[in-house]
């Protein structure tokens, strides 16, 4: 189903037998993939399950404790310098500057990823993400929806080529939420970005992914298209396989 | 060597747009502008007046005028050098941007610069004020120093910045947990570089230490002019090769601590 070993460096990503460990503990316990070019993919699992930690070893944040991790065809973190430009990521927990201007910050960063014509992306960006009006504003004076358009206008800045979302729509009511998914839809369609998006929101994994990637104890417990997951499951939404593989129970289990 | 790395091209691009993103958080807050002019002015105000009594009962202080006022200002040469190298990097945490940073292609010798590049900003703000107001107040001409005080300054920046690499690398590694680091270690230095008194002053045993730190040589040198009206360049080229082992030797740690933060995972979350 997925691309073979030796598809590797094609892969945007590639994480093999992956592991991290911290004072003896795995946090991430040898897990494999690889991501096709312009996938979304859902990284899915409980707090704990591993998410962030491989997001960040993907980014090159953390060292692997064994395995590797290619992005783009660089290793990291080793070769992040190769393709740092090609990438970048929301998190909830990171923050883009409070007290300066939306603008400060967006033009800031363009000026680090060595976007071209800057003035006229952040204006392409704003107007995209509905943000023209408060780009004269601190950063901290507006709300947490507009916060976080602004961490995704600073995501989008350097048009990735891969795309990390952690927790993309935490915090947001339903209808900002909505409203952000339809915005990362548009990128991937027009950019054919590759997306990887862990998320605890069933319905944004459902909407926005094409495969499901589920952790539990820094493990992978399954892995595949929604509606494959849902069928072997036996079950009406990726809420309900969520439970099933959170409690432990098997897919024989739970189809009955 | 985890920061080191194929196709690590500096950037002075990237520099510039870290120098901008500080400068535009310290013109956003007349708070912090402030803090960088008024204790430097207590201080400076505080010794000068001192001199001025002692001047007025010794016959040593008449001739070596201004000896308090130049170690006062020396001294926030090297303390705020450092601090404003720290501070910005601890607006970093404190703004949760690290992470965004170093996800980010800027290097970590790019992002030292542009410290370093800060805390000269920030220094110039606090001091060059303050120097005027030791003229008008005390009659202290810092700047009549001429070449002597650029060698005394480029001494003491240099350690001040050898000292922020490294409290740098310790809040990497540690998180805001290492923070009070930041605001107090540069006052190790102050009684062993010997600011206001002689080397002669310090028990023999620690004198080996004194002349170990770069600083030690500048005071000495100070002194040299505002009391025996002599330069030392000799002094100043002792301290220039201490600050070059001691500058080598903090970017070798801030590097492995940075390599520990990433084996650690403390990049992400940098609270205590």
């Amino acid at each position: 189903m997925f691309p073979p070993m030796d598809a590797q460096n094609a892969s945007p990503i590639a994480v093999d037998r992956l592991v991290k460990r911290y004072k003896g503990v795995a946090a991430v316990d040898g897990i494999s993939f690889r991501l096709t070019p312009g996938s979304v993919t859902g990284l899915l699992g409980g707090n704990g399950a591993g998410k962030t930690t491989t997001i960040a070893m993907i980014m090159g944040l953390v060292t692997p404790t064994s395995g590797g991790v290619t992005v783009l065809g660089a290793e990291m973190p080793r070769q992040r310098y190769r393709v740092l430009h090609r990438m970048n990521f929301e998190s909830p927990y990171v923050d883009v500057p409070m007290r300066l201007t939306v603008r400060q910050n967006l033009s800031v960063f363009a000026q680090l990823y060595a976007v071209a014509d800057i003035d006229e992306r952040i204006d392409r960006l704003a107007a995209d993400l509905d943000l023209t009006e408060f780009l004269d504003r601190p950063t901290g004076k507006l709300s947490a929806g507009q916060k976080t358009r602004v961490s995704l206008a600073k995501a989008l800045l350097n048009k990735p080529e891969v795309l990390l979302l952690d927790e993309p729509t935490a915090s947001l009511d339903p209808d900002t939420a909505d409203w952000v998914r339809s915005r990362l839809e548009r990128y991937r369609a027009e950019e054919s970005a590759t997306i990887l998006l862990a998320s605890h929101n069933m319905a944004e994994v459902e909407r926005l992914c094409e495969r499901v990637i589920i952790m539990k104890k820094g493990r992978i417990e399954d892995d595949d298209k929604p509606d494959l997951l849902l069928s072997r499951y036996g079950r009406e939404t990726l809420e309900e396989v969520f439970l099933d593989v959170a409690r432990g129970r098997r897919q024989s289990e739970a189809a009955q | 060597m985890i920061a080191s790395d194929v196709g690590m091209e500096f950037s002075f691009n990237r520099v510039a747009a870290m120098v901008r993103r500080y400068w535009y958080l310290l013109r956003s807050s007349w708070p912090r502008i402030l803090d960088l002019i008024y204790w430097p002015t207590v201080q400076m105000l505080m010794w000068g007046f001192l001199q001025v009594y002692i001047s007025q009962n010794s016959n040593f202080f008449v001739q070596a005028g201004g000896v308090f006022i130049g170690s006062v200002l020396l001294w926030d040469i090297l303390f705020r050098g450092q601090l404003g190298f720290s501070i910005s990097f601890l607006e970093e945490m404190y703004a949760r941007n690290l992470g965004n940073l170093m996800m980010s292609p800027l290097r970590p010798a790019e992002f030292l610069l542009a410290l370093m590049i800060m805390s000269i900003v920030r220094l110039s703000i606090g001091m060059i004020p303050v120097s005027l107001l030791a003229i008008a107040f005390f009659g202290f001409n810092l700047w009549a120093l001429g070449l002597a005080l650029a060698a005394f300054f480029a001494n003491l920046i240099l350690t001040s910045w050898a000292v922020g690499i490294f409290v740098a690398g310790l809040l990497l590694r540690n998180g805001l947990g290492a923070e009070s680091m930041a605001w107090t270690i540069m006052f190790l230095f102050l009684p062993l570089t010997c600011v206001y008194y002689p080397v002669a002053v310090l028990p023999d045993w620690l004198q080996y230490f004194a002349w170990a730190l770069p600083p030690t040589y500048v005071f000495e040198g100070m002194r040299a002019l505002l009391i025996d009206h002599v330069f030392r360049p000799d002094l100043m080229i002792e301290a220039f090769a201490l600050n070059i082992v001691l500058f080598a030797a903090a970017s070798l740690a801030f590097l492995k601590l940075l390599q520990s933060a990433r084996a650690q995972g403390s990049l992400l979350q940098t609270s205590e």
